[in-house]
């Protein structure tokens, strides 16, 4: 797909990532669904398929899952650009959507981290620290479900995409249940994807 | 800034702790232990940072996960910082932050790129389609999985479902913005906390609020 961003488009999607940055209570994945509303839904800037691979490729590759912060990032850049027929402009805006949200999404809890973590090590036992973690425990493990949902719900259609669904719902299982190593199950979905069989 | 002072170990028979020797140490072993995890790196942290190197006791680690997960932020890289942070200060904190992310984030752009020049086909667009599907299941997974750290909290069970139900509704069914969600509902949650919670034996002196998101 192809896009045009103006600098204060840019700027708007770096902010966007700062302020999602200090939602990441539970980590980023949690903030998925906001993403997903703000770059698919509100913006266009993304599409469905794209959100999706993101996730995808950023669980399939090692290293902290956070890193499908800047494979979108680097998808917008490249529609930006024109898709990769654009050539090197498109990759330099691909690289500049990596740095605005990576960066966004970065800067704000990580100084919050840095400067809150001694004080939260001093007053651990102080009622006010543990009613937060208990209360926002639940939500934590809500939004997970919620991003897996939204993931899935992502196909429309039912009568075509049970098979897809029965992949999740197995997958889900195996990972719950077995210490089988995740990257089979996502070559093995991709194995199944490229067979048609879902 | 400072580093982050702590309470000396209690002395045991276990051999002293180490510690990293360099900001560049604190680099590589981050680089290094991010390339080995796959789908989350919180297992290797542990396996390499507590049991490999001793750079922090069990309970250590344990005590400043809780802090990462309370904190917004991704967990992991809040938990490298917390560590670089306390044997570097500032500079430590990014040497581990870097190591976390500069070579991974190579890594995952290189495949990214390779999917990139085949993704008008087909049979690359069904392939992602199963993995996607795939990493929906894993995501689901890791929540099923923290339904089990649910049973000691102290809210108890019902209002842990009640809560848990109300965030799943507010995102999936009314799509409401994240932030109302989590002040709206996680502030019903947190008040429901402090109730249940009480006062820790000695009450300290500071009243300071928590980090509300």
């Amino acid at each position: 797909m192809s896009i045009t961003l103006t600098a204060a488009d840019w700027l708007e999607l770096f902010t966007q990532f700062l302020s999602i940055s200090l939602l990441a209570v539970g980590g980023a994945i949690a903030t998925a669904p906001e993403m997903h509303r703000y770059l698919v839904g509100a913006r266009g800037w993304l599409s469905e398929d794209q959100f999706n691979s993101s996730i995808a490729i950023a669980q399939a590759a090692p290293g902290p899952n956070v890193l499908f912060v800047g494979l979108m990032g680097w998808n917008v850049g490249l529609n930006a650009g024109g898709g990769p027929a654009g050539g090197w402009r498109a990759y330099a805006l691909a690289l500049l959507g990596v740095a605005v949200t990576m960066l966004g999404m970065l800067i704000p809890s990580g100084i919050l981290t840095y400067t809150a973590t001694r004080w939260a090590h001093k007053n651990r036992e102080l009622r006010a620290v543990r009613a937060f973690k208990t209360g926002m425990a639940p939500l934590v493990v809500a939004l997970l479900f919620a991003t897996g949902w939204l993931l899935t719900a992502a196909h429309q259609q039912p009568a075509r995409d049970w098979r897809l669904w029965l992949l999740t719902a197995a997958t889900a299982l195996i990972v719950w249940r077995t210490r089988l190593h995740l990257l089979w199950l996502i070559g093995a979905g991709a194995v199944l994807g490229m067979m048609g069989v879902v | 800034m400072p580093t982050f002072d702590r309470p000396a170990p209690a002395t045991t028979a276990e051999p002293p702790l180490n510690a990293p020797r360099s900001l560049g140490d604190l680099f590589w072993s981050f680089t290094w232990l991010a390339l080995q995890g796959f789908g989350g790196v919180l297992a290797v942290v542990q396996r390499e940072l507590v049991e490999k190197k001793r750079w922090m006791t069990r309970e250590q680690f344990i005590e400043d996960w809780a802090v990462a997960q309370i904190m917004p932020g991704p967990n992991v890289v809040n938990l490298s910082m917390m560590i670089g942070g306390r044997h570097f200060g500032l500079a430590g904190a990014l040497a581990a932050l870097g190591g976390m992310l500069a070579l991974p984030l190579v890594v995952v752009l290189v495949l990214a790129a390779l999917f990139a020049t085949v993704t008008d086909h087909a049979l690359a667009q069904r392939a992602l389609r199963g993995m996607g599907a795939v990493a929906a299941g894993l995501i689901i997974a890791t929540g099923i999985k923290l339904i089990g750290a649910l049973r000691r909290n102290a809210l108890g069970a019902p209002a842990c479902a009640a809560l848990a139900v109300a965030t799943f509704i507010a995102i999936v069914v009314l799509r409401w913005p994240l932030i109302w969600v989590l002040l709206g509902v996680g502030g019903v949650g947190c008040a429901w906390a402090w109730r249940g919670v009480g006062n820790p034996p000695p009450p300290p002196a500071n009243a300071a609020q928590p980090p509300q998101p």
